[in-house]
């Protein structure tokens, strides 16, 4: 395989990598303001704030290794639903508190894992944004356990209002551990993660959370995917047009 | 969520090594774990502290405004209690 091809392989996992991030990140800002109680939305404000920060390294590598004058922002504000490429589950709304802690949920423990691997891969810099944010990712999962636990161990309404949530989620956990040929490729080279070697282990670990929380691991058989195709659900574009709109009305605006 | 079910906490932080805890304000939580969560998240966003104390409020006894005629003004008046009231024999030199 050749240099460039490589090259671009991996300028579109690290770009895929940025969607995953800003997309949740942006879902989770969704509450600043509207949080359930004061501290409650400062902790939903930081995580956010990880998820983007975290977003705007994966696509500043990604504009460095293009070499071709793009900046993050190009990446975040500039490009359309369908260059989008980021997991579906990412994308959903956030609905109410218990939609929002349960994908939370289901993104942590993956993501925990993920970037546990991703910290070993053999490019430096993936490696070194992996380091960084395995530490925010072990402390958003510790809140989305606890309050997954409050929540199905909690009332009846609390309980119940999760459970659902984890019903309406759940299809959309199985696309985390599909991957194309390309990222294959790279896994192959030890660059990129194999998502599908930590199916077994992640669903130890939210099946052992979700009996904790009294919760049934659901289990209908339905998947939703194609979100690294870039085949999105309707919620992205709406999304995207909300976060990008300032960006799009006053080019290359700062404050 | 019904903010009458929180509890109020007190949160300290110790902002380096060797320091003492300061107290730096309160925040409501449901329990002790869920206070330690939002102390780190509330007040120390900013590379504040390497260590966290939270206490529920009601657990601390405070003393009372009406107190303080008899708790701090009998001490006020004698200065025998403060080092710098004994004169230091030459030889000591700097204290």
């Amino acid at each position: 395989m050749s240099d460039k091809s490589l090259n671009n392989d991996i300028i579109t996992y690290a770009t895929r990598l940025g969607d995953d991030a800003v997309v949740l990140g942006h879902r989770v800002s969704e509450w600043v303001s509207y949080g359930p109680f004061l501290e409650e939305d400062i902790a939903l404000g930081n995580v956010a704030l990880d998820l983007i920060g975290r977003a705007r390294m994966f696509y500043t590598y990604a504009a460095e290794l293009e070499d071709k004058g793009r900046t993050e922002d190009d990446f975040a504000f500039m490009r359309t639903e369908r260059e989008y490429q980021n997991h579906l589950i990412n994308e959903l709304p956030r609905g109410n508190f218990a939609n929002t802690i349960i994908r939370q949920l289901m993104v942590d423990v993956f993501n925990q894992h993920y970037l546990e691997q991703l910290r070993h891969s053999k490019d430096e810099t993936l490696a070194a944004i992996a380091e960084k944010g395995i530490k925010e990712t072990r402390y958003h999962l510790r809140r989305s356990r606890h309050w997954t636990l409050r929540l199905g161990d909690g009332t009846e309404e609390s309980h119940q209002k999760i459970q659902q949530a984890l019903e309406d989620v759940w299809g959309f956990t199985h696309e985390l551990f599909e991957q194309d040929e390309l990222e294959l490729r790279l896994a192959e080279q030890g660059i990129a993660v194999k998502a599908a070697d930590l199916k077994d282990q992640w669903l130890k670990d939210v099946t052992a959370i979700l009996e904790e929380a009294t919760l049934k691991l659901p289990q209908e058989e339905w998947a939703v995917r194609g979100g690294r195709e870039g085949y999105h659900t309707e919620y992205l574009g709406q999304m995207l047009a909300m976060m990008q709109s300032v960006h799009r009305a006053y080019p290359g605006c700062q404050w | 969520m019904i903010l009458e079910n929180l509890e109020l906490f007190e949160v300290f932080v110790r902002s380096k090594r060797g320091l003492d805890h300061k107290h730096v304000g309160s925040l409501h939580a449901e329990d002790h774990e869920q206070a330690l969560e939002y102390a780190r998240d509330v007040y120390t966003r900013r590379s504040e502290g390497v260590s966290l104390w939270v206490v529920k409020s009601r657990d601390i006894c405070a003393s009372q405004e009406d107190d303080s005629d008899c708790f701090f003004d009998p001490s006020d008046d004698k200065p025998y209690r403060h080092a710098t009231y004994y004169p230091l024999p030459k030889e000591v030199g700097n204290m």
